[in-house]
Parts: C-alpha cells; sequence; structure tokens
C-alpha cells in the first residue's frame, strides 16, 4: 500500500507525546519524497496516455494515486509542523541555549537535498529566537518584559533554592558570585537588603542559597536548583 | 501541575478533521471495508489476493478512511464503502442496551471519531449511526468523569484501558485538573518545578547510555 513510509513518520512522533524532540528522520522522509516523485511520474505518464488515446477508465487509477499524493503531502506537512510546534516549546522550556543533545536531533545540514524547501530547523529557532526576543524588547514602554519568566505568579522577589547539580559559578546582577555546587554543606546564604540594594552576604551552615525568583527560574525550571517551599 | 509549552494540534470535532493533527492523520489510517464499483487499471498490486494487472470490478478489499473519502464521489460511483461492524445494526444494539459494559479500545480505538467520519459516506443508516455514538458518549460520559476527578493517586490502568481515545483525553484532562485542585490545597501550587520535558530528556540520556 502507498503512504506507510508517511505514515509512519507521524506514528514517530505521536508515541513520544510529551513534546521531546526525536531525531530527524531524513531517511523517511527521503522515502516519502521519492515514493511522491514516482507516483506523480506515473499519474503524468497516464494522463498523457488518457488524453492522447481517450482512454477514460485509467481515470479511476489516476484518481488514486492523486489522492496518495496528497495524503503523503499532509503527512509531511504535519510531520514538519509538529516539529517547529516542539522546537518551539524548547524554547520556553530550556530558555534561549540549547544543551547539545538536544540541538543535535534538529536537521543541522544545510545540504540535506529536498524537492521542498525545508527552512533548516536549527536557523528556525535561531529566528523565533530573535523575534521573541525582539518583540520582548519592545514591551513596557521600551524597558522590555521578559514573557518566560513568572510563569506561576509569584509570591516574593526572593526564593529559597537547593543545589541539585554542579553549575559552577554564578554572578548576581550587583556582581556578586555564587558557587552552585551540588549538595554542598556549607554554602553562602546571601541576604539582601532590598530597599538599599545592599548585598549582605554570610556564611552559614544552611544548605540553601536565598536568590531572587527571576534570576533562578530559569535555573529551577533546567532542574539545577531545586525550589524549596518552607 | 506542569505548564506545558508543547500544545499539539487539536483533532477536528464532529465531521471535520485537521489537516495537521497527528491524531486525525492516524484516525484516517483505519481501514474500511470497501467494493469496487469500476476497474481500476494497473493498480493490481494493492490488492494481494489475485495476481492480475488490474483492480476488477466489484473486488472487495480493504482501504484506508482517506483514500475511500478521497476516492467516493456521489454522482459518479467509483467504489461504495460498507459499514464495519461496529457500526452495524447488530453491533448497535449491544451499544444501545449498555454502553459502560464495551471495551471501547477494542472496538476503535477510534470509535467516536470513525463514527463521525463514517457519516460522510451516503447511508440509510447514518442517522441510526449518529444516534448510537451519541447515546454511547452520554451513557460512558458520567463514569469516565467521575473516576477521573475522584481517582487520586490510584491505579487507573484498568479504567483507561477500557476508554475510546476522545474519552482518554478526557479523562486526562480530569486528572491533570484533579492533581493541579490538590497541590493547590497542600500550598504546592506557588512551587517552581523543573519542566517534565528536561527531566524527561535527562532519563532518556541515562537509558541511552544503558545496553
Amino acid at each position: 500500500m502507498f503512504c506507510e513510509k508517511a505514515v509512519e513518520l507521524i506514528r514517530e512522533l505521536h508515541r513520544i507525546s510529551d513534546g521531546q524532540l526525536p531525531a530527524f528522520n531524513e531517511d523517511g522522509l527521503r522515502q516519502v519524497l521519492q515514493e511522491m516523485e514516482a507516483l506523480y511520474d506515473q499519474n503524468q505518464a497516464d494522463v498523457n496516455e488518457a488524453k492522447s488515446e481517450g482512454r477514460a477508465e485509467l481515470i479511476p487509477s489516476i484518481k488514486v494515486r492523486h489522492c496518495c499524493l496528497l495524503r503523503d503531502q499532509r503527512c509531511v506537512t504535519a510531520y514538519l509542523y509538529d516539529r517547529l510546534l516542539r522546537i518551539r516549546a524548547l524554547r520556553w522550556e530550556y530558555g534561549s541555549v540549547l544543551p547539545a543533545n538536544v540541538r543535535f536531533h534538529m536537521c543541522a545540514e544545510e545540504n540535506f537535498r529536498m524537492t521542498i524547501v525545508v527552512l533548516s530547523q536549527l536557523q528556525w529557532f535561531s529566528q523565533y529566537k530573535k523575534s521573541l526576543a525582539s518583540f520582548m524588547r519592545s514591551l513596557g514602554g521600551g524597558e522590555g518584559l521578559d514573557i518566560t519568566q513568572d510563569m506561576k505568579p509569584p509570591k516574593s522577589l526572593y526564593i529559597e533554592v537547593r543545589c541539585l547539580k554542579d553549575h559552577g559559578e554564578f554572578e548576581i546582577d550587583d556582581g556578586t558570585v555564587i558557587l552552585l555546587k551540588k549538595n554542598s554543606q556549607v554554602v553562602l546564604g546571601v541576604a539582601w537588603d532590598i530597599l538599599s540594594c545592599v548585598c549582605v552576604m554570610s556564611v552559614s551552615l544552611c544548605p540553601q542559597h536565598f536568590l531572587p525568583r527571576w534570576k533562578c527560574e530559569q535555573l529551577i525550571r533546567q532542574g539545577v536548583l531545586e525550589h524549596v517551599v518552607s | 501541575m506542569n505548564t506545558q509549552a508543547y500544545l499539539p494540534v487539536q483533532p477536528g470535532v464532529g465531521m471535520e478533521e485537521n489537516f495537521f493533527s497527528l491524531d486525525d492523520i492516524l484516525l484516517s489510517q483505519e481501514r474500511l471495508p470497501v467494493r469496487t464499483e469500476c476497474a481500476f487499471p494497473r493498480l493490481g498490486f494493492l490488492e494481494k489476493s489475485s495476481d492480475s494487472q488490474d483492480i476488477a470490478e466489484g473486488t472487495k478489499m480493504e482501504l484506508p478512511l482517506w483514500l475511500s473519502k478521497g476516492l467516493y464521489e456521489r454522482k459518479r460511483r467509483i467504489l461504495s464503502v460498507e459499514l464495519p461492524k461496529v457500526y452495524r445494526e447488530g453491533w448497535r444494539t449491544v451499544f444501545n442496551a449498555d454502553p459502560r459494559v464495551v471495551d471501547l479500545h477494542k472496538m476503535g480505538p477510534y470509535y467516536y471519531g470513525l463514527g463521525s467520519q463514517m457519516l460522510h459516506f451516503d447511508s440509510p443508516e447514518n442517522p441510526d449511526i449518529a444516534q448510537t455514538l451519541l447515546q454511547t458518549f452520554i451513557g460512558r460520559f458520567r463514569r469516565t468523569m467521575d473516576s477521573s476527578q475522584n481517582a487520586y493517586n490510584e491505579d487507573t490502568s484498568a479504567v483507561v484501558e477500557r476508554l475510546d481515545c476522545l474519552e482518554k483525553v478526557l479523562f486526562r484532562s480530569g486528572q491533570t485538573g484533579l492533581h493541579g485542585f490538590q497541590s493547590w490545597e497542600k500550598g504546592q501550587a506557588s512551587q517552581l518545578t523543573a519542566s517534565s520535558l528536561v527531566l524527561n530528556y535527562r532519563k532518556r540520556k541515562i537509558t541511552d547510555v544503558q545496553p
């Protein structure tokens, strides 16, 4: 039967329904495109024959192939479109810098030969990033507003966090550098004087950091820090 | 509760199909029994049972929904579509008697979706099919909703197993609502959590390493 390969592409995405990006199935897509080329050529030949020799009985077969072409087209566009939705979600979940293993799953090859024009997915990601950034800059009367922050309504400016894995040094706006180290028992507890914006640092024995919420929301989403609700 | 950034294209409602929806594409892959009303030259390889080059007129075969829908025309009959067993009179009586005992996953799993799609093909039984679909859904809905909103931290696989794809989605959204409410009650709703997408990626990475 025709179009089996195309549906296989769709099944592949449907199996992973939580939004992860599977590796780009270049091979499968190429096979579908080859099938489409073959279908088109056969149809063209049959159409010519039906026209020149007046063989109307060929028309049902032409129609079958035409339906298959449309079906292949639908599956391929749906495959690519769903991948774009997943790539867009990555921007919101991971932030603007993607880990290498995730980036690998996008199609980065510029030389990928395709009959339909496909903008490389990495390129699409960076352009989406750019449009989102310029939109966020335009908000708030030129001040800019990060709309990927505060997905849940904030209750306080500062939150307590625990470090789950080594992340290295982390700089806060005023230049204070904190070392985020996995499960370290002696960590800096940073107390903030909000009004005067003076940072009072003290070394304490508590294994938790007290950090401005907007600074660590991204790190929590990435699983580096854990939000401690007391 | 986790806010998800990935929102897949929703399947179409009723008789409509959504072009980009993965669910609808898989739904239209379901096979229907059809009978050809004219010959299809040079496509004999699609029909495995005979060796001839063409598909002869009057051949009974199974075609996927998308192909039957594409070929079906009211004016010029190329093929006639027969009802799958579960939508026929006999099964309709079963569904009307007690819709709650039927295993719709086995019957479907796209029982409602495929049933609505069947209405595209002119058949004298269409009103009855539509009525049965509706009554089946109504009959089962109360129980689906009840169990999805009250089973907290319980093994629901036995219930979910017998649900149609549409009901499964409803069940899941009920569960999400329940979990969201429970976490709000415990005061955890404002806790920032790691993205489930990120966590799942990490899980997969570990399993990739292991042989």
